[in-house]
């Protein structure tokens, strides 16, 4: 298979995935409003977990577990995006 | 800017997943069986970067951290309908899988994050092309307006459902949420022009694509 454009822009994504660990732990800026004005005890823990803040259970370091947690997310959406597009395409191909 | 379960009350949960459901079906509607050869890759490598892109949160001013939403981006890149495709299942496997924003509060999400910020986005980027100057700088100069725009624009969407909710004035929700969201907006700014600076040098084509 020949490398083509969107390749390399998959591996830059999975890349991005990887350097998740070096992300900002300070609280976003709806969370920061919440806290600031006093609301933020209103909000309920999800009613199932599966991989909780993007840290994948079961993995030692908390490091590796967020890089595996962004590598399967990162590709599931590809695959759904790609998958979707898929569907929706035209019906005659046009190159 | 995931609301999680709580911050919004029922009726407004309610209202989100249904609005966000009509959206979305117009949304397939629009993009079904348009969808170009080149369009395919490119909408899964859309979401696939968004969604990465996502999880790097940066500081901004006063302990407080922003991450890119993204849905300017894919509006400039493959049109509104398209974009609100791939923030809803951006968000969906956010909130299905990694438990960020809640189940509830997926529809308000949808809206806030898909929805608005995929129009507000698409609407400032079109009509940027009015600006004079050079096609590539003006592109640039109205993607990056275009995705500050949208970010203000979800946070002053978030702000008015805080208030119809009753969590907390709008008069207090308002300026907060859209004074710290427009310095986060800058970041999205940031990186969209980048991306797009990125496309223009390696594939100018991808740009072409996206006529009205």
């Amino acid at each position: 298979m020949r490398f083509k454009w969107w390749h390399g822009a998959l591996i830059f994504a999975l890349f991005l995935a990887l350097l998740s660990p070096l992300a900002s732990s300070f609280p976003d800026g709806l969370e920061r409003v919440a806290e600031v004005k006093g609301f933020i005890e209103t909000a309920q823990g999800a009613v199932f977990e599966v991989i909780p803040d993007y840290v994948m259970p079961g993995v030692g370091s908390e490091a590796r577990a967020t890089i595996f947690a962004g590598l399967l997310g990162t590709l599931i959406l590809f695959g759904i995006g790609y998958g979707l597009a898929r569907a929706l395409k035209a019906k005659k191909s046009e190159a | 800017m995931h609301i999680p379960d709580g911050f919004v009350s029922a009726p407004v949960a309610t209202a989100g997943i249904v609005v966000a459901a009509g959206c979305v079906a117009g949304a397939v509607k629009a993009t079904n069986k348009k969808m170009g050869e080149k369009q395919v890759p490119l909408m899964g490598v859309l979401a696939a970067f968004i969604f990465a892109a996502q999880m790097l949160n940066f500081p901004i001013a006063g302990g407080t951290s922003g991450h890119l939403i993204g849905a300017a981006l894919a509006a400039i890149l493959l049109g509104p309908g398209a974009a609100i495709l791939i923030m809803t299942c951006v968000l969906a496997v956010q909130c299905l899988v990694f438990q960020d924003g809640g189940l509830f509060a997926l529809g308000v999400n949808i809206f806030n994050m898909g929805i608005v910020a995929s129009f507000v986005g698409y609407y400032v980027y079109r009509g940027g092309a009015f600006l004079p100057g050079g096609r590539k700088g003006v592109a640039l100069v109205s993607g990056g307006l275009a995705a500050w725009l949208s970010v203000v624009a979800a946070s002053v969407a978030c702000a008015v459902e805080l208030a119809i909710s009753g969590t907390v004035p709008l008069g207090v929700a308002l300026p907060a949420m859209a004074g710290v969201h427009a310095l986060i907006g800058i970041g999205e700014g940031a990186i969209t022009v980048a991306v797009l600076s990125l496309i223009m040098a390696t594939r100018a084509d991808l740009l072409e694509m996206e006529k009205a």
